[in-house]
């Protein structure tokens, strides 16, 4: 019964929430909209956090990285080779999931505090490349002035807020629709499996490293993707639109949209956002002091969400073929 | 021959080279707090950085060119920080339960609160930090001039290294935290509380960073930007030691500070790509063996 309500809710929420990005262009004013559809990119970010952490178990910082990835690469694309927005979408998801791949040797062991902190310098790192490598991607001073992107060859330039808005919104809404569609496949179910009770997944003959670096890859190209749309709500790119301070919004927004739910992640994103943004304007020099005692707020309000972590927990021992375990503990912490 | 041509070729290095020991020595007292608290309590604090920011803020406001106020700053910087690592630990004490994605937040929040109370309290602009007069000069080195303060903070940073390793090596409290590491179940029935200790790692944690922070400050100034810079340097560190040996851990911040100094003045080019390049490098070669290194709980 209860659940049932839960779900009627959810569904109310769900419904709410697209009329009202729907409609939102027509009744807010020009700068609100561009607002939004930036918004709605970070909400694509948390999309793919919201897939990592939540559906695989594998916590992390560092999406930022290939949604700096795709926006660079979208951006330079749309500047010297195109301006369909199809193709600076391919050219982007094609470079987060590079990026991420080539993070895979990185990742692929680590679980729980150790995967957070590594993607979390991965992320920063990325960052910091993108701020030093003047050439391509103008330092901190960002690539300003891209051109106004159409989104499939034949069809008007997007020049309006509104209508950048709305491809935003479309392609925002295939995309988590994609994912969505994948999740309820054996996909999706092997990842929940390999959250759950990895041991068993391995231990039943599936390799989980490669799913792994499936969904590390895949988590990519979705941010890679947002990284373009990015480019093409605001048409100017820096690297400050990849601090840490977004990555930790982004988890905040996939922790209170309930971990394991896309779609969650998305909307606790998107009030996330928006309540930064709002914030900023009202408490000029104050933001980050509320934002902060939020999240401490957040920590201590947030349900505990059942006993289990919904974080991989348990590194495996070693595979039995290689080596027998050492016989004194393995170093675990600090030693001189 | 080879000899003064080798020489010729190396001189240009020398100050760098001196330079990336001071900044390398500086990341590894900073990074040591982080290495306690990860290896200890399993927490990753995103608030380290801000930690060293106080130590950096209080040297800026009470340095003003004599040895009391070094003295002065020093312990106050060092009280302020391992008072709000002791804040931090309680805050956690709380939700110590649940999982790290809770942790991250936490610590996140009171790092994004404490940044905007500090550049709240001392200005957006990174202030100048005034070393003791008599540190103020420079002395020559290999026929190079160099600054006096980074020589001596070498000197001290070096001791405060062997400090530490001789704390967690020989004495009753080390050997609880080490103890902790590696069974914190098996401490608890000897009768020693889990809480306290994590409440004590981090609180020193928190010493560690404060004190980087004043005696650092010089090197690596008090600004806006120095929490996350800090944060950064020191997870960097810690990931390329092999997450908790504390050997481990000075043998990496060295390698961070020459890439930082040495590396930028061979390989200009190549300088933002290098620290990234380095950790790929490692955690390529080791990965395997860093995500056994410690079985996350």
């Amino acid at each position: 019964m209860r659940q049932r309500a839960v779900r009627a809710l959810r569904r109310g929420v769900a419904a709410v929430v697209v009329a009202a990005l729907v409609l939102a262009p027509w009744t807010v004013d020009d700068y609100t909209v561009a607002l939004l559809a930036r918004t709605l990119a970070l909400g694509l970010v948390a999309v793919s956090v919201a897939l990592l952490t939540g559906v695989a178990g594998l916590p992390t910082l560092g999406q930022t990285a290939p949604y700096a990835a795709g926006a660079y690469a979208s951006a330079v694309v749309g500047s010297h080779l195109s301006d369909v927005g199809l193709v600076h979408l391919g050219v982007a998801a094609a470079a987060g999931a590079a990026l991420a791949a080539v993070t895979v040797p990185l990742v692929v062991s680590a679980r729980g505090v150790v995967l957070l902190m590594i993607t979390l310098a991965v992320g920063e790192l990325a960052v910091a490349v993108v701020g030093r490598w003047r050439s391509v991607t103008g330092g901190t001073d960002g690539l300003a002035g891209v051109a106004a992107a159409r989104p499939l060859w034949g069809l008007p330039v997007l020049a309006t807020d509104r209508a950048r808005y709305l491809y935003t919104l479309v392609v925002v809404a295939a995309l988590v629709g994609v994912v969505l569609l994948v999740l309820r496949t054996r996909v999706g179910l092997l990842l929940r499996a390999g959250r759950d009770d990895e041991a068993r997944l391995r231990a039943s003959g599936h390799r989980v490293p490669v799913h792994v670096a499936g969904v590390h890859v895949a988590a990519g190209a979705v941010a890679g993707a947002a990284g373009s749309l990015l480019v093409v709500a605001q048409r100017y790119v820096s690297p400050a639109d990849f601090g840490f301070d977004t990555s930790a919004l982004l988890l905040l927004g996939v922790v209170i949209g309930g971990t394991a739910s896309v779609g969650g992640a998305l909307v606790g994103a998107v009030l996330v956002v928006a309540a930064r943004d709002w914030l900023f304007g009202v408490l000029p020099g104050q933001a980050p002091l509320v934002l902060g005692l939020a999240f401490v707020a957040a920590v201590y309000l947030l349900p505990d969400g059942g006993r289990r972590p919904p974080v991989r927990g348990r590194l495996l021992p070693a595979v039995p073929a290689r080596r027998p375990a050492p016989d004194r503990p393995t170093p675990t912490g600090v030693r001189a | 021959m080879t000899g003064v041509v080798a020489g010729l070729r190396l001189d240009p290095y020398v100050v760098p080279a001196l330079d990336g020991v001071a900044y390398g020595l500086l990341v590894f007292v900073a990074a040591a707090g982080l290495v306690l608290c990860f290896g200890v309590a399993g927490i990753l604090n995103l608030a380290h950085g801000t930690l060293y920011a106080i130590g950096g803020y209080t040297a800026a406001a009470l340095l003003d060119g004599g040895w009391p106020s070094l003295a002065l700053a020093l312990a106050v910087g060092v009280v302020a920080a391992t008072a709000s690592g002791a804040l931090i630990a309680g805050l956690l004490t709380r939700v110590a339960a649940r999982s790290h994605l809770t942790q991250a937040l936490l610590t996140f929040g009171v790092a994004l609160a404490g940044g905007s109370l500090l550049v709240g309290a001392f200005g957006p602009d990174d202030p100048p930090v005034r070393v003791p007069a008599a540190l103020d000069g420079s002395v020559a080195v290999a026929g190079h001039r160099y600054a006096a303060y980074r020589l001596v903070f070498i000197v001290v940073a070096a001791l405060l290294a062997g400090l530490l390793h001789l704390v967690v090596r020989r004495t009753r409290a080390g050997m609880l935290v080490r103890a902790a590491v590696d069974d914190a179940e098996m401490v608890a029935v000897l009768g020693v509380s889990p809480a306290r200790i994590r409440v004590g790692v981090l609180a020193a944690a928190g010493a560690l960073a404060g004190a980087a922070g004043v005696l650092g400050a010089p090197i690596i100034g008090p600004g806006p930007d120095t929490a996350d810079a800090v944060l950064l340097l020191s997870l960097v560190v810690v990931v390329l030691s092999g997450l908790g040996s504390m050997t481990g851990t000075l043998l990496a911040a060295l390698v961070v500070g020459q890439i930082q100094t040495l590396g930028v003045a061979l390989a200009p080019s190549a300088a933002p790509f290098l620290l990234f390049a380095a950790m790929a490098a490692v955690l390529a070669v080791r990965a395997r063996g860093l995500a056994t290194a410690r079985r996350a709980t």
